[in-house]
């Protein structure tokens, strides 16, 4: 019975962290291509600001991201004197700890897609007369989207699990409420257990819907 | 109708073109030969910039194409290239990739620019290829496709760059044999080729190119049977 309750326990915690995972990829998505185009750009400023902030982002660990975001912002501005805490919004620093980690791997993911796809295509879409924007829109973006978007899905997985993170930072995730309940009752290992549990509950079925998604693109591929 | 001008191409410490001045003229079909690495390829775009010439000049119907401020994209409508390796959009339908360019530049209706594609098409012999995606076409067919997609257009020149040399051998013929009927209806052609024979069938000059210069210019019979300098008889009797 105790296996079930530290389940069940877990599982109170799934909304909180499918809400932080869903929004994170949104908003790491965004900045992952505003990231991505300006890594690629003719401009040698933008390309550094680019790097810089991919190779801090996956240079440190998301933890310690997540304190600085949770503990060290809030300090920082106190001591400039303004009253600032993040009181009854963990859930938003949550979103923005891991989006801005996300978006550094997502940056990657684009930038990798659209340089797979042939420089040959470029060169025939230029060289048709179609401008820089309705080349990338037209001949490039389809394309890359194949490799892109599989990718994608194995990220949101991860994300989904590195959202356990989270839960030193008192957001109350999955893994957080498995956290409180074990030390209420001193059942460690069924709670630990139910977490691990409810995780794969959320990955297992993901990660065969984006193995679908790869099978599917693949025999597009061959078909094109 | 296009006028080279003491053309340079470098590529870091790597002189590509040494000085090219070169002029064709409306209607002509010009053959340009030479050795692998010699530059021609690179000759060949830096006419419609997708090498951006180091210094030179690039003249289309007296206007400098290679200055600030021009419209390269107006320009390279002007200018048809079929690449060595087709360079055909694999996401696209066969008449899609002959369409995409005229709708999306503007200048043609989807409805004129699917007539005008089928009509290309036929030209080129694949009136039953019109709705297949380009990785189910042979080499040859690409080849055929990459050219109707480049007359979609409407080209004042056609460029070519190596168009035959990513296909198998029997199926050089059928690309070459379009190639030739364009150049009987009077369209301005640039070739970038090794197939002599072809050359000296449709060429009305030719260029053999080593070492990032024009070695040596002029009609097929000046340049195959009566060669002058050594370094172009060097290299057909390697080829010929």
């Amino acid at each position: 019975m105790d296996y079930l309750t530290g389940i069940q326990k877990a599982f109170t915690g799934v909304t909180t962290t499918l809400e932080i995972t869903v929004f994170a990829v949104i908003l790491g998505v965004a900045l992952g291509l505003l990231v991505a185009l300006m890594k690629m750009s003719k401009l040698k400023v933008l390309r550094a600001i680019g790097s810089v902030y991919v190779e801090i982002l996956r240079g440190t660990p998301l933890l310690v991201q997540a304190l600085i975001w949770y503990n060290g912002v809030p300090a920082l501005i106190q001591g400039f004197g303004i009253d600032f805490t993040w009181r009854g919004t963990g859930v938003l620093v949550g979103i923005i700890a891991c989006g801005i980690n996300s978006s550094a791997y997502v940056a990657e993911i684009i930038r990798a897609g659209l340089q797979a796809v042939d420089q040959g295509q470029t060169e025939a879409a230029r060289s048709l007369g179609l401008t820089q924007g309705k080349t990338m829109r037209y001949v490039i973006i389809p394309q890359a989207i194949r490799i892109i978007l599989p990718a994608m899905g194995n990220e949101f997985i991860t994300l989904i699990k590195e959202t356990a993170v989270l839960s030193v930072i008192a957001i109350e995730e999955i893994t957080r409420k498995g956290v409180l309940w074990a030390s209420m009752g001193y059942k460690f290992w069924e709670a630990y257990i139910g977490v691990a549990i409810v995780y794969l509950c959320l990955t297992i079925p993901l990660s065969r819907v984006v193995a679908c998604a790869e099978r599917r693109m693949a025999v597009s591929d061959r078909r094109s | 109708m296009i006028d080279v001008v003491d053309l340079h191409k470098s590529f870091g410490d790597l002189q590509v073109l040494r000085g090219i001045t070169e002029t064709i003229k409306d209607g002509e079909v010009v053959c340009v030969v030479g050795p692998s690495g010699s530059g021609k390829s690179t000759f060949l775009r830096c006419l419609n910039l997708l090498e951006e010439p180091t210094s030179g000049k690039i003249i289309l119907d007296g206007e400098q194409i290679n200055e600030k401020g021009v419209d390269l994209n107006k320009v390279r409508q002007k200018l048809g290239m079929v690449f060595q390796n087709f360079n055909l959009f694999p996401h696209m339908t066969t008449l899609d990739n002959v369409t995409l360019a005229p709708v999306q530049t503007g200048t043609m209706s989807k409805e004129d620019a699917e007539k005008t594609a089928k009509e290309l098409l036929a030209r080129v012999g694949l009136s039953d290829k019109v709705d297949v995606y380009p990785p189910s076409l042979s080499g040859g067919q690409k080849q055929r496709a990459a050219i109707a997609r480049a007359l979609a257009m409407d080209p004042e020149i056609m460029l070519f760059d190596e168009p035959t040399s990513a296909l198998d051998p029997e199926m050089v013929g059928e690309v070459l044999d379009v190639m030739k009927n364009l150049a009987e209806g009077g369209m301005t052609m640039v070739i970038v080729t090794h197939e002599m024979g072809f050359a000296r069938e449709v060429a009305d000059r030719i260029l053999f190119i080593d070492e990032g210069v024009v070695v040596e210019q002029g009609s097929p019979t000046e340049i195959f049977d009566h060669t002058k300098s050594q370094r172009a008889k060097d290299f057909f009797s390697k080829v010929l």
